[in-house]
């Protein structure tokens, strides 16, 4: 088992409360987003730009760069706040997120924002997106991986399926999906809503190769990560566990929180919790 | 004369409400979520009668076939989410499991068009008139605000066969005082004059009645008619005012190449030719912003309507 460098694993915490800090802002200043989708998804996410993919932000059309897309659009202000993070755009464009004009919009512009790899925010459509990718990539006998991060909502979408069955049929072995199953969607609780256990036997039944992990512990995110890449000849599926709302205790597992804006005093108190300044 | 003058209301609540009476009263009224119920407003439904709700989550094409199965077998079926996720994403299922066989579907959309705001274009859909207006046996219903869209929604339920009806997210002027049974295909007359007629539609009713009354300050007399129904479009009251006003304007918060006041144009082309100008969003998809500012951006305010008509009535003469 690999074994990780402390500094390394300190240094990504520090990356991932500092995005946490610019995901709760941007989403208070815009007045409206999802923060409970986009908390629960920032050690994925970092994890994948500042030490998995092999990625240059100063030339973010490279044609041999690894792709995130995520599927899960909502959930942009953390993919945004790490691309700024990166360097891909200024920390200080952050707070125009949702704002007429802005490059950041409600749900991603592969157009518009440098590093945004898919448009998405119509829910489970990356995942195949991302298919097509990984098959590109063959066809032009390059080495990128693709990562798609997907909803546990999105499981639900008959073409998350569709894509799943596809990615093993063609044998598309350069592809990582990872589920950010954080138990609930927009009405509540997915188990409610739309039952999708067992989920490791179905994507296994789909031919995938799967992994659990915790979605919120770096060495285990880098790990199911590495280990990915090594898998050959079929598709990778991590599920990570997480927790919606992550790192602000009023958001943690509350379904209010999907789809609106902190108060100001909410705002206020999660930067606290957070350790950062309102 | 203001838009804060006029009382802002919400569709989604009035669809709602309409919904939970039909429940009560109708045994064969069942409901179809798709992980919005608590943003369509049908959680209301749910609440008073779970065992008629069904809630498939993130999966509209299965929702849509699954309301058809339903209709087949007697029921009256309410599917509803948002308008983007509603139509372009399910129009094979709407084409194939629910016009052509003219089931009782009534697909019931809440947040159309750029209003949505924040969410940007993806959510904001400004074409879902044209595809549902291509479609044959589908009426398709545009309430101007949140009363006539409680008397559409109780229309729409006696009415026998697919429905669309659009709303949007946003709180709406209420400027309706209509009592009584709403008429599908009838357009209504809010306002008379004779200078030049603005058709309007949705939220775009309500700015056509602010035009007309900016354009009386001038001396111009301007007609306002409320065109709830797309579809089938009331050619009648359309031609009659043409022929009376002798200039159209429309306007509504839709691509204006594929809308309502392309409907309009039809309608003109082939019996009254009269000076038409059309106020819509462009050519273009939206973006995210406050739902004001994006209203201006794409020219969807009083004044586009009030430059609309001087422009008609420049081209009357003629
Ligand atoms: C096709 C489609 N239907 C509905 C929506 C509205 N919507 C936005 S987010 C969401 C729930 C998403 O749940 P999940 O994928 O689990 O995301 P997370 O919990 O990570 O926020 C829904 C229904 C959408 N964006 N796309
Ligand atoms: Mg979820």
């Amino acid at each position: 088992m690999a074994v990780y460098d402390k500094r390394l694993i300190s240094k990504l915490e520090r990356k991932a409360n500092l995005i946490r800090q610019h995901v709760v802002r941007m989403i208070y200043l815009a007045g409206s987003g999802h923060p409970g989708g986009s908390l629960s998804a920032v050690e994925v996410i970092v994890a994948l730009y500042f030490h998995v993919m092999n990625i240059d932000p100063k030339k973010p059309d490279w044609p041999d760069r690894d792709r995130f897309i995520l599927s899960k659009g909502h959930g942009c202000p953390t993919w945004y706040a790490t691309l700024a993070e990166k360097g891909y755009i200024p920390v200080e464009e952050l707070d125009t997120l949702r704002k007429l004009g802005s490059r950041l919009q409600g749900h991603p512009d592969m157009r518009a924002c440098p590093g945004v790899e898919a448009s998405t925010g119509s829910e489970g459509q990356g995942l195949s997106m991302g298919v097509g990718m990984a098959l590109a990539a063959r066809l032009d006998r390059k080495l990128y991986h693709v990562y798609v991060m997907i909803g546990d909502g999105e499981l639900d979408c008959g073409q998350t399926w569709e894509a799943a069955m596809a990615a093993s049929h063609f044998h598309v072995d350069n592809l990582t999906a990872i589920v950010d199953r954080n138990m609930l969607q927009l009405d509540g609780p997915t188990a409610h809503i739309m039952s999708v256990e067992p989920l490791a036997d179905k994507w296994k039944a789909f031919g995938w190769h799967v992994t659990e992990i915790n979605g919120h512990d770096f060495k285990d995110i880098l790990r199911a990560l590495e280990k990915s890449k090594d898998v050959k000849g079929r598709p990778n599926l991590i599920i990570a566990h997480t927790l919606k709302g992550k790192g602000v205790s009023y958001m943690e597992g509350a379904v209010s929180f999907h789809g609106k804006a902190p108060t100001k005093e909410e705002y206020e108190q999660a930067m606290e919790e957070l350790g950062g300044k309102a | 004369m203001n838009l804060k003058d006029f009382k802002l209301e919400s569709q989604r609540e009035y669809w709602a409400k309409a919904l939970v009476e039909l429940g009560k009263k109708r045994k064969d009224i069942v409901v179809l979520s798709a992980d919005l119920s608590s943003s369509v407003k049908t959680s209301l439904f749910a609440k008073d009668f779970p065992e008629r709700h069904f809630n498939v989550g993130i999966a509209e094409q299965n929702m849509m076939s699954i309301a058809a199965g339903l209709a087949a077998c007697g029921k009256t079926a309410f599917a509803s989410t948002f308008a983007a996720f509603g139509t372009g994403r399910v129009y094979d299922q709407i084409r194939q499991s629910i016009a052509y066989p003219k089931l009782n579907v009534k697909i019931i959309a809440t947040h159309a068009g750029i209003t949505v705001g924040g969410d940007g274009a993806t959510h904001q859909i400004v074409e879902d008139l044209a595809l549902m207006r291509a479609l044959p046996n589908m009426t398709v219903i545009v309430p101007a605000d949140a009363p006539e869209t409680y008397r559409a929604i109780k229309t729409v339920a006696d009415y026998v066969g697919p429905v669309y009806v659009r709303m949007g997210r946003a709180n709406i002027p209420t400027i309706t005082n209509s009592k009584g049974k709403f008429k599908i295909g009838k357009a209504t007359l809010l306002k008379d004059g004779d200078d030049v007629c603005l058709i309007g539609t949705g939220i775009m009713v309500s700015r056509c009645m602010l035009a007309a009354h900016e354009l009386k300050k001038h001396k111009i007399s301007a007609r306002v008619i409320n065109l709830s129904t797309i579809k089938p479009i009331d050619t009648k009251t359309i031609v009659k005012a043409a022929r009376e006003t002798g200039g159209v304007v429309t306007a509504e918060e839709h691509s204006s190449i594929v809308g309502m006041g392309s409907a309009v144009a039809m309608c003109l082309v082939e019996n009254a030719h009269v000076p038409m100008k059309r106020v819509g969003i462009p050519d273009v998809f939206g973006q995210s912003g406050d739902s004001d500012e994006l209203m201006e951006k794409y020219g969807l305010t009083a004044e586009n309507i009030i430059e609309a008509a001087h422009d008609v009535l420049g081209r009357k003469g003629r």
